[in-house]
């Protein structure tokens, strides 16, 4: 254990330095080529120019090669490997799109992935905004606040642990450890493995990530609703607004934008769900979601890239929408802004 | 100001209401805790909500052989303690020689058994078996009985998972992971940022919208290419460079764009008089930028701490499966398919993965908050 320790402190100390090397070494490099303290005039001038065009490149220099090999290349790469064979050396045309669209598990993950971007960035949204302005009002507000955020500080793996002790199933005749089966036969009702209930388990598993995203979702819309300028309400209630229509002709018109951003930044993350699918069922019992399909055709059974390619395009289109949107948004907000 | 208006008819329900939501949102965590706490044993046949109550719990034991028997005023008699060999807590309610009745008789009052044969178990577990004739046969009788047992809290679970689980041994590969993944990017995008911000440079307008459209790429796209580049690399395949490579790349756009719009905001007369008493942009960079863009760098330092800390794809599938390399969220992952009935190592070790980002997220909420709000509420 302490070899490993030491170690491992080692080589976060050689990744970190080596980083902070290439930033100091290549500018003092810079500043040594191009001597701006030259004892020729018009040779300094020049030099101060040679360093102002390629020092941004300097700085700049790590993250576009980073973001090249890592992002840049990998998205055209692999549109280009899902038109080829498994191991990405023939050209089959569409065949595995015309396969994935044959596929009774592609179809079951489309299905539950439109199931889980209709319940889930909705269904945050809408507890986040109740639990905004509900927490709002009263004097231990924040620290209810802070109790419903913990979650998301939670790997996806250790609350699906978490929520399968919740579920977990005991046999007739023994006591219910989990406690939902336990308040359910308190209840008088059946004990069900709920994890294995085709159609309604997704469901279960949605719960998961709606109790680690309600937070998000509390802590931007509280702030956006503290952001509603006063004298709107206050005419609203001098007009003899009742609070529902406050709260939905006055409060959410005014944080619409808000209410859009959080909505989809929450739509991008459930169409990325990966762990907790993996780790409470690995898609049986028809929960199978896209990002769990591609996994398995990467690595189970040989592993088909082709394949597991095509299933990541699909990821990539329904996301593609909302990165336009984005764009256009931060377009506008740079022509405006400084 | 929202307490001038009525949303609501009584305060009490609105206190019951959110009182209600948050027991909802913390009992989850709650039970994982107590669990992960409790005696294994109990933990198999009681809900964690009872942990706090003398459980009941069938068991069963072997009495003494013949060999054992002393004969004492014309009958045979064995006496022992079932409890001995145990760890010798509880108290034995009732006993039963069937399988089907192990309450049959109460504990402490000499029951009848066929064959003239009487059997007296105390609840402290001792015994006394006699029969009027001489026992016969190595083994003992078998004895069923039921014991309650009083709540136990122990370290236990902890123990056993972080020396024998080798969660231990995934704690530090976890952090081996993280600190790098959360230091390098930060530090190769605050150049970045700042180029952008304040550096003149040719489109770099269209840097921002490239990095804008990354952040929302799907790490699945990824995946395949860049495994094919690490397997064909060979230093990059399962090393812990090529995760913190990995973890830094994909965490870039976020960085770069949280960042940017930070320290574009930072005075524009500070760094203009900087330059013209003849700072570099290296220099500017150390002395005035960094210092003051520490919220917004500590706002990513939190975000990107978390995110690898939790991931569990970047490290499935660029770190392998060996036991020196795996980290927490891996571990978890398996045990959850190898021990999935085993729920004082699940819990215990559930507890051991969420508590560093418990940590690291109630000390530094305020900054985790703020940058939440810089990067969505801004243009995101």
């Amino acid at each position: 254990m302490l070899e490993q320790l030491l170690w491992a402190g080692a080589i976060i100390i050689l990744g970190v330095g080596g980083c902070f090397g290439y930033f100091y070494g290549s500018n003092l490099l810079l500043d040594r080529i191009f001597p701006a303290h030259a004892a020729d005039m018009s040779k300094a001038h020049r030099n101060l120019k040679f360093q102002s065009v390629i020092r941004p490149w300097l700085f700049l220099g790590p993250a576009l090669v980073l973001l090249t090999v890592y992002l840049i290349y990998p998205v055209f790469q692999t549109i280009w490997l899902s038109f080829h064979d498994k191991s990405g050396e023939a050209f089959v045309g569409g065949a595995n799109y015309a396969w994935a669209v044959n596929d009774g598990q592609f179809r079951q993950s489309i299905f539950n992935n439109f199931l889980w971007l209709l319940v889930v960035p909705a269904a945050c949204t809408f507890i986040g905004l109740i639990i905004a302005v509900l927490t709002d009002r009263i004097w231990w507000g924040n620290i209810a606040r802070s109790l419903i955020f913990l979650p998301l500080a939670i790997s996806f793996v250790g609350a699906s642990v978490i929520w399968k002790f919740v579920y977990d199933y005991r046999g007739e005749g023994q006591d219910q450890i989990g406690i939902l089966n336990a308040i359910v036969s308190w209840f008088g009702f059946e004990p069900q493995v709920w994890i294995a209930l085709p159609f309604w388990n997704n469901f279960f598993l949605m719960v998961i990530l709606i109790w680690i995203q309600t937070g998000f979702a509390t802590v931007i819309l509280g702030a956006a609703l503290r952001g509603v300028p006063e004298d709107t309400l206050e005419a609203a209630v001098i007009d003899g607004a009742g609070p529902f229509k406050i709260f939905w002709r006055i409060m959410v018109p005014q944080i619409m934008s808000t209410i859009i951003v959080v909505w989809t930044t929450i739509t991008v993350l459930v169409l990325k769900v990966f762990d907790i699918v993996l780790t409470m069922t690995n898609g049986q019992w028809d929960t199978q979601v896209l990002a769990n399909l591609m996994y398995d055709w990467m690595f189970r059974g040989g592993g088909d890239f082709g394949r597991g390619a095509a299933i990541a395009i699909v990821i990539m289109l329904a996301v593609l929408p909302i990165m336009i949107w984005n764009i256009r948004q931060a377009n506008a907000e740079q022509k405006g802004g400084h | 100001m929202l307490d001038r208006i009525r949303l609501e008819p009584s305060r009490f329900f609105l206190h019951l209401t959110v009182f209600v939501i948050v027991a909802i949102w913390t009992l989850p965590t709650a039970g994982l805790l107590v669990s992960s706490l409790r005696d294994k044993n109990q933990i198999a046949v009681s809900g964690w909500w009872t942990a706090l109550k003398t459980s009941d719990r069938n068991a069963q034991g072997r009495m003494k052989g013949a060999a054992d028997q002393i004969e004492k005023d014309g009958s045979f008699v064995i006496s022992g303690n079932l409890l001995e060999s145990s760890d010798g807590r509880g108290t034995i309610r009732a006993f039963g020689i069937r399988v089907q009745k192990p309450d049959e008789f109460p504990a402490g009052i000499a029951a009848a058994l066929d064959g003239g044969k009487t059997l007296l178990v105390n609840g402290d577990g001792s015994y006394v078996f006699s029969s009027p004739v001489a026992f016969e046969g190595d083994r003992g009788q078998r004895v069923f009985y039921v014991i309650s047992v009083p709540p136990r809290f122990t370290t236990e679970n902890y123990e056993n998972v972080l020396f024998a689980q080798n969660i231990g041994r995934s704690f530090v590969n976890s952090l081996t992971v993280t600190i790098p993944a959360t230091i390098i990017p930060i530090l190769i995008a605050a150049f970045a940022a700042y180029a952008l911000a304040w550096m003149k440079l040719p489109g770099r307008g269209f840097l921002i919208a490239v990095i804008v459209g990354l952040l929302v790429v799907p790490l699945q796209m990824s995946l395949i290419p860049l495994l094919k580049i690490y397997n064909a690399s060979g230093f990059l395949a399962k090393t812990y460079l090529g995760v913190w490579l990995a973890h830094t790349g994909f965490g870039l756009p976020f960085a770069i764009y949280l960042l940017r719009s930070y320290m574009a905001g930072l005075p524009k007369d500070l760094i203009e008089s900087a330059q013209v008493d003849g700072a570099s942009d290296f220099k500017i960079f150390r002395r005035i930028i960094l210092p003051l863009s520490f919220p917004a760098l500590a706002s990513f330092a939190i975000f990107q701490f978390l995110w690898v800390w939790n991931d569990l794809l970047v490290a499935m599938v660029f770190l392998g499966s060996e036991q020196d390399k795996i980290v927490l969220t891996y571990s978890l992952n398996s045990l959850l398919g190898s021990r999935g009935g085993n729920w004082e190592i699940l819990t215990a070790s559930a507890f051991i993965t969420i508590i560093v980002p418990l940590i690291v997220f109630f000390s530094l909420q305020r900054y985790f908050v703020r940058g939440l709000l810089a990067g969505s509420v801004k243009g995101g």
